[in-house]
């Protein structure tokens, strides 16, 4: 017996020493190296397949479009292209584009290769097209033609005016990529990305990381970091503690409950709020929100700033119409919105005669730009009862929802949550308010609103090429779509990260992009 | 022996082939399609339309079943559209990963389990028993994935002993040293549950094999006690052990999906769940007749095991 314990004792201490002495040298990450913690692994790396924010963090760094956000805004200024004029009536957009710029594989950057860029996601016969599906490519499906004039000059011509063409073009959608890199990749082009970006694409590991280095021959102000690497974390709680750990420099997209272990002077978290609303559908066409005083007092009677600040911890700020704050030039400072006051909700619905109104509300279970939709659902819920409203909840998985939503609520339910990001004004209001956008002619209204007024708005602004005149117009359809109250606006997200301390230059987009060209680590 | 083995292999195939079909049926029943999770909210009928139409998801069922299978025939398992590259090149990476996390799980369930059950047998009733009786109660109890956090909460960043996750380091990573300094974490995490049960299993096989003639015999003839316990005894209470251990493969094949995520290994359990959630179904067929071959596969290594050890079961 004694020699069995003496046995397993010495196998066990064995096992102690071992370990230890097998343990690698500590690899620190060298200063000129960026370890980025993502939330997923990304899907593709060409953009015009790409739909997904976790994706563009990357391609914003591989590649550049014609134009770009002006830092810190959702202003387009030139980039690939240095200027452009546009014609009279809207339709034709000429664009001179930069000189010596070179993709990432020598060839040259010209107005054949912007003509093939567009040409590959919206010609069917293309001889790329098979490089596909390109899902956003209906964000040029207003362009009618594309004409290489010379080698520096390049002309849309769109089928109508599309005043969110630059807009668009500044997406990643619009991001150029080499077609010589395409034609030969095909489609396995997807994982071997060629842009003309500040880095260049070095390795995918399947679910371990994305590499990318600096591009010694960009045109521009050469990138401060040598290399980049995105590792995709899907639990956050792992991504949290590689942060706390010292494994990532930059963490996307941190938990709530996870920001207040960020608090140090290790740390430096950053926020930003986006193009984003967070919102209810209101069933406008059946049931007791047909009653436009009934949906007003559901705006009342929700408390937003309470939902922002304790359900999302301060990673939203309240809403108070249908347009981000973060679109500056179209939105209106002077909107009051619907400040939390459940005795103006109570008089409203009295005077509606729809005091205990029994409410069926679709809550999903999860989703893109959801936040945290059961939990904002259920706080939803309770300031109803408030007020008198019983609302019951169904909750759905995030793709069965989408499809039932956007089939229209019929007469199945009475209120829905939603949340969109776009890249401008136009694009919210028009996919899912207008009466030609109803769920039966292929939109997203699927409450039902309609307004010829707004409708004719929305058209206006559309044509409008002059950005102040545009502004106007996106104020006065704020106005109305306040008042009418077709949703309850709840929320803007604000993005957020965290960097460690050795991280300078680092700052957060309104597009949520990740810019990392003048990042560097001391 | 061969005969046996193919006869099982060929067992394999009605097997994978209902299998797949089951696997292709759900997919198809539950709600929402690769077109919406691509789109999210730009899916507009219109949209949907255009890329079923590209991914050749417009055809009937039947069709869409029948041009699947008879790539697979070929070799070809189809391309994934959520991750833009064949569904082989795909399958075979992460399961590799998951075969390296799983197969060192079940090797650290198997020593460690089979020492405590022998312990508990050898000492039963006594402390040491008691511990390890208690000890596996709590293996068996913990929910993994919270083991995980904790673990990583503990090694990882309090004291900074072990990696918080991945496979390899970033930097100055790569080997087989870095590997094992990765693997530590999850494996230990995957194994305590199947640790527990081979554990308690060892204990009631080696509790019933001490008892028996030979043993006495054995004792009676001068044999040491570890030869006695380890030479007789645990080669007689093996019998029962292996299968359980062929079983217990399996559940540490599907305890990796928790596993993976939390530890962030680039298996396929991981790979599943996101192919799951991106209605991606060609690489949830992919990996699912990966994982369903390998679980049978183990179950038969185990069968013929058991076979060698003990020849009264062939006949």
């Amino acid at each position: 017996m004694t020699m069995i314990r003496s046995a397993l004792a010495s196998l066990f201490l064995a096992g102690l020493l071992v370990l230890p002495a097998l343990r690698p040298a500590d690899a620190q990450i060298p200063s000129d190296v960026l370890v980025v913690g993502q939330i997923a692994e990304p899907a593709s790396m060409d953009p015009a397949v790409s739909t997904a924010t976790n994706d563009f963090r990357i391609l914003v760094n591989l590649y550049e479009g014609l134009v770009r956000y002006k830092p810190g805004t959702l202003e387009v200024e030139p980039a690939l292209a240095e200027s452009w004029t546009i014609s009279e009536d809207g339709r034709v957009y000429e664009f001179k584009l930069r000189q010596g710029v070179t993709f990432h594989d020598g060839t040259p950057f010209d107005a054949e290769a912007v003509k093939f860029n567009f040409e590959r996601m919206l010609d069917e016969n293309h001889p790329a097209a098979a490089t596909g599906p390109f899902p956003l490519a209906f964000f040029f499906s207003a362009v009618d033609k594309v004409e290489a004039v010379d080698p520096q000059t390049v002309r849309f011509t769109l089928k109508e005016a599309f005043a969110p063409f630059l807009s668009n073009l500044a997406y990643p959608t619009g991001l150029i990529v080499s077609p010589s890199a395409v034609t030969e990749k095909g489609q396995d082009y997807a994982r071997n990305p060629v842009g003309t970006g500040p880095f260049r694409f070095v390795e995918w590991v399947g679910g371990q990381q994305v590499t990318i280095e600096r591009n010694p021959d960009y045109w521009g102000e050469p990138a401060r970091l040598q290399t980049v690497v995105f590792r995709p974390i899907a639990d956050a709680n792992t991504r949290a503690a590689e942060m706390l750990a010292g494994g990532i420099d930059v963490m996307v997209e941190v938990p709530p409950d996870a920001l207040g272990q960020f608090s140090g002077s290790d740390f430096q978290v950053h926020e930003q709020a986006g193009p984003h609303l967070w919102f209810l559908i209101l069933n406008t066409k059946e049931g007791p929100l047909k009653d436009k005083r009934v949906r007003q007092a559901v705006n009342y009677a929700i408390d937003k700033q309470a939902i922002a600040d304790n359900i999302l911890q301060g990673t939203a700020v309240p809403a108070k119409g249908p347009i981000a704050p973060a679109f500056e030039w179209a939105y209106d400072d002077a909107i009051q919105g619907y400040p939390h006051d459940p005795d103006k909700a109570k008089a409203l619905l009295a005077e509606a005669g729809a005091e205990g109104a029994k409410l069926t509300f679709y809550v999903a279970e999860s989703g893109s730009g959801m936040l945290d939709p059961v939990a904002i659902g259920t706080a939803i819920q309770a300031d109803l009862a408030k007020v008198g409203l019983e609302a019951e909840i169904q909750t759905y998985e995030w793709n069965t929802y989408l499809a039932n939503v956007n089939a229209g609520l019929g007469d199945k339910a009475d209120m829905a949550e939603m949340a969109w990001m776009t890249n401008d004004p136009d694009t919210l209001p028009y996919l899912t308010l207008r009466t030609d956008a109803l769920p039966e002619n292929g939109g997203f209204n699927s409450g039902y609103y309609s307004n010829p007024e707004l409708d004719r708005i929305l058209d206006e602004a559309r044509r409008e090429s002059d950005q102040g005149k545009r502004g106007d117009l996106y104020r006065q359809a704020q106005q109305i779509i306040v008042e009418d109250a077709p949703w309850a606006f709840i929320a803007h997200w604000q993005q957020n990260a965290v960097t460690t301390a050795a991280v300078q230059g680092f700052a957060l987009q309104p597009s949520f992009f990740l810019l990392l060209h003048d990042v560097s680590k001391q | 022996m061969p005969a046996y083995v193919l006869g099982r292999l060929l067992a394999l195939l009605p097997v994978l082939f209902g299998l797949s079909l089951i696997v292709f049926l759900i997919m198809a029943l539950i709600p929402g399609d690769p077109a919406q999770a691509i789109l999210g909210s730009y899916a507009t009928p219109e949209n949907v339309a255009r890329i079923n139409r590209d991914l050749g998801l417009d055809r009937s069922l039947p069709v869409q079943y029948l041009t699947w299978l008879g790539n697979v025939v070929t070799g070809d398992l189809g391309r994934s559209y959520s991750l833009n590259r064949p569904v082989l090149d795909e399958v075979l990476e992460r399961f590799s990963a998951t075969l390296i996390l799983a197969g060192a799980a079940l090797v650290l369930a198997s020593v460690l389990g089979l020492l405590a059950g022998i312990v508990s047998a050898v000492y039963q009733y006594g402390l040491a028993d008691k511990l390890v009786t208690f000890a596996v109660l709590i293996g068996i109890s913990l929910p993994s994935f919270w083991l995980g956090l904790l673990l990583i909460l503990l090694f990882a960043v309090r004291w900074r002993l072990l990696p918080v996750s991945g496979m390899y380091a970033i930097y100055g990573g790569g080997g087989f040293v870095d590997l094992l300094w990765h693997l530590v974490l999850p494996a230990i995490t995957l194994a305590v549950v199947a640790a527990g049960v081979i554990a308690r299993l060892t204990r009631s096989a080696m509790l019933e094999v001490l008892r028996q003639d030979f043993v006495r015999t054995a004792r009676a003839k001068g044999v040491s006690e570890l030869g006695v316990v380890f030479r007789h005894a645990l080669k007689a209470a093996m019998v029962t052990v292996i299968p359980v251990i062929g079983i217990q493969a399996g559940f540490v094949l599907g305890g990796a999906v928790y596993i993976e995520t939390v530890f962030q290994w680039p298996g396929i359990g991981r790979m599943l769940v996101d192919a799951i959630g991106t209605r991606d179904i060609l690489l949830v067929q992919g990996g699912v007749l990966v994982v369903a071959a390998s679980y049978v596969l183990f179950n038969l290594l185990a069968d013929v095991v058991q076979r060698l050890l003990d020849p009264r079961i062939a006949a």
